[in-house]
């Protein structure tokens, strides 16, 4: 169902285990990787690859938050909004980025490439504040160097 | 000052190559372990070192490692725990990006005094670039004969994998990350039994923190009393905290425990930024309890001088928050924070965190009632040490000391919240 080096990179993982299912978050991010979102293909088949029943790998995927059920955008710019990038202008980040790409936190821009989100504590407190760019971080963000990362990304 | 755990941080990840680790003294700790050690006298210098779990709940790892069978049927394990997702807290990052090995290292140690065949480093994911570095980290490590089969000619056998969460602070507490790594939802298990004698799979399984297992190497080298002797006499060795919120150089900085938290602010962390005045620190991460700057004034930092200031040393994540800061928003955030983690177990947690930030909510947007406060307060008794895990403890405590020691900036919301209304009617 997957590439095959991505099939070859599941096998690899299942084998790190006693017990299948233990695989079963890296393998969410594998289908996250190829379908920009968790399917519900995904979740039969992955349910069927790691011996787990279909509502068993539901419960999984809606229980953790970096996974998504629904198609988000090409970007997924989340800003960290605990303590310490609060108290370092979270919100005036949050405000910014609304602002440049036009849509509300939670929310997927117009054209599809953007999708907003506030998330709790991203571990970079003493680089605050932070967002993190699908995987990557940029640390110490002003309004105005979202405005770039983001000018950057388009 | 010596530096147990970043003394490569300077090398600013070029110790992440083995052979920058191993030139500078890495892998000698593993050496003189399989060669001139038995488990035991391992198991002994570990409780001589009295290096406690520096994940937050700060459980002495020596005794810790003794609760492990000594003959069990079903395998037994080791678990790093990385998913640092403590709130003010980002020092397990820089110790797994700046020196990966230090803490491979500490690990295999960790393996063979324990007789564990397997480990497994739970990292959150959104670490992803850091899994990364782990992962080749692994790779040399198995190349070079410090994992996998019949380790340095010892006879020992040791495999290492990575494992990435999705998300979830509640897999922060010991069993709820078992039960993530067997691929379920990170529900905390009933304890007893304790994971050191029913873990993962079922087996004996030892779960410690990043920067736990990080301090193993040097010990094992330089002796559990000269760990000890680096700090107090009841809290050894040194400790990394990582520094945020308003000063001038936030930042991760390693100092002895029984440091001054004065010090700290003042020294490592460049002192308050636009010259303000300082006016609460939460010492140990969001979940502690908050203090003055009083009471900050004396308080040093180890296990037994926080606690008499009523916090707790927790995972040495040290927020700072100037003169300006109203401490009604900031707990106001990190309530929202816990009732999103709130995994939903329990219903003391998951009703109690929502209750806490409905009342918030309203006293932020000025639409507070009168007695409010003591709402609060009452909420926070009602989840207390009635919930199933400690993460209903630890959005109860911010509450009910920020309401204690800073009473002021709360009863102003309901002040304020009365003008409003005042002010509308007319």
């Amino acid at each position: 169902m997957y590439s095959e080096t991505n099939e070859k990179r599941l096998d690899e993982i299942i084998s790190h285990y006693p017990v299948k299912r233990s695989a079963i978050l890296p393998a969410l991010f594998i289908a996250q990787e190829e379908h920009g979102y968790v399917t519900d293909d995904d979740i039969r088949y992955l349910a069927r690859r790691l011996e787990m029943r279909v509502n068993e790998v539901e419960e999984v995927v809606t229980f953790y938050s970096m996974y998504s059920r629904k198609p988000i955008g090409k970007y997924k710019l989340q800003v960290c909004r605990t303590v310490s990038c609060y108290l370092n202008g979270a919100e005036q980040i949050t405000e910014r980025i609304s602002r440049k790409i036009k849509c509300g936190v939670g929310e997927t821009s117009a054209d599809k490439k953007f999708t907003l989100s506030e998330v709790e504590c991203l571990g970079y407190c003493d680089l605050a504040p932070v967002i993190q760019v699908n995987f990557d971080y940029h640390e110490k963000v002003t309004p105005d160097r979202v405005e770039e990362i983001i000018e950057g990304l388009r | 000052m010596t530096k147990v755990l970043t003394s490569r941080f300077e090398l600013q990840g070029k110790a992440a190559d083995i052979s920058i680790y191993v030139r500078t003294g890495g892998y000698k700790a593993l050496k003189k372990a399989l060669k001139e050690l038995s488990p035991d006298q391992i198991l002994n210098e570990v409780k001589k070192s009295s290096l406690r779990g520096r994940g937050g709940a700060g459980f002495p790892t020596g005794m810790k490692w003794g609760f492990v069978p000594k003959e069990s049927k079903r395998p037994t394990y080791i678990v790093c725990n990385a998913d640092e997702s403590e709130p003010g807290t980002g020092k397990d990052r820089d110790l797994m990006r700046y020196d990966p090995h230090q803490m491979i290292e500490g690990m295999i140690i960790a393996a063979y005094t324990l007789k564990s065949r397997t480990s497994y480093i739970y990292i959150r994911g959104e670490y992803w670039y850091i899994k990364e570095i782990l992962e080749k980290a692994i790779a040399q490590a198995y190349q070079r004969g410090y994992l996998g089969k019949n380790i340095l000619g010892s006879g020992f056998d040791h495999d290492m994998y990575v494992h990435p969460g999705a998300g979830a602070y509640i897999c922060g507490e010991e069993t709820a990350l078992l039960e993530s790594l067997e691929g379920k939802r990170g529900h905390p298990r009933l304890k007893p039994p304790f994971p050191a004698v029913v873990g993962l799979y079922g087996g004996p399984t030892i779960v410690n923190n990043v920067e736990t297992l990080a301090a193993i190497p040097w010990i094992v080298l330089n002796g559990g009393d000269a760990y000890r002797a680096l700090g107090t006499e009841k809290s050894g060795g040194t400790k990394l905290y990582t520094l945020s919120g308003h000063l001038n150089r936030p930042g991760n900085y390693e100092v002895p425990l029984g440091y001054p938290l004065i010090s700290l602010i003042e020294n490592e962390g460049g002192g308050m930024r636009d010259g303000r005045k300082l006016k609460a620190v939460i010492p140990g991460g969001s979940s502690v309890p908050i203090i003055t700057a009083e009471e900050a004034q004396n308080c040093k930092m180890d296990y037994e001088s926080v606690a008499a200031v009523g916090s707790m040393l927790g995972s040495g994540g040290v927020i700072v928050m100037d003169e300006t800061t109203d401490i009604f928003e900031t707990t106001r955030n990190i309530t929202h924070f816990y009732m999103h983690e709130s995994c939903g177990w329990c219903t003391p947690c998951r009703e109690g965190t929502r209750w806490l930030y409905k009342v918030f909510e309203r006293m932020h947007h000025y639409e507070g009632r009168p007695g409010d406060v003591e709402l609060l307060l009452d909420l926070a008794d009602k989840i207390l040490f009635k919930s199933f895990c400690p993460l209903g403890d630890a959005a109860a405590m911010p509450v009910q000391s920020a309401i204690a020691k800073f009473r002021e900036d709360f009863d102003r919301r309901i002040k304020q919240s009365f003008v409003q209304i005042r002010t509308a009617a007319d």
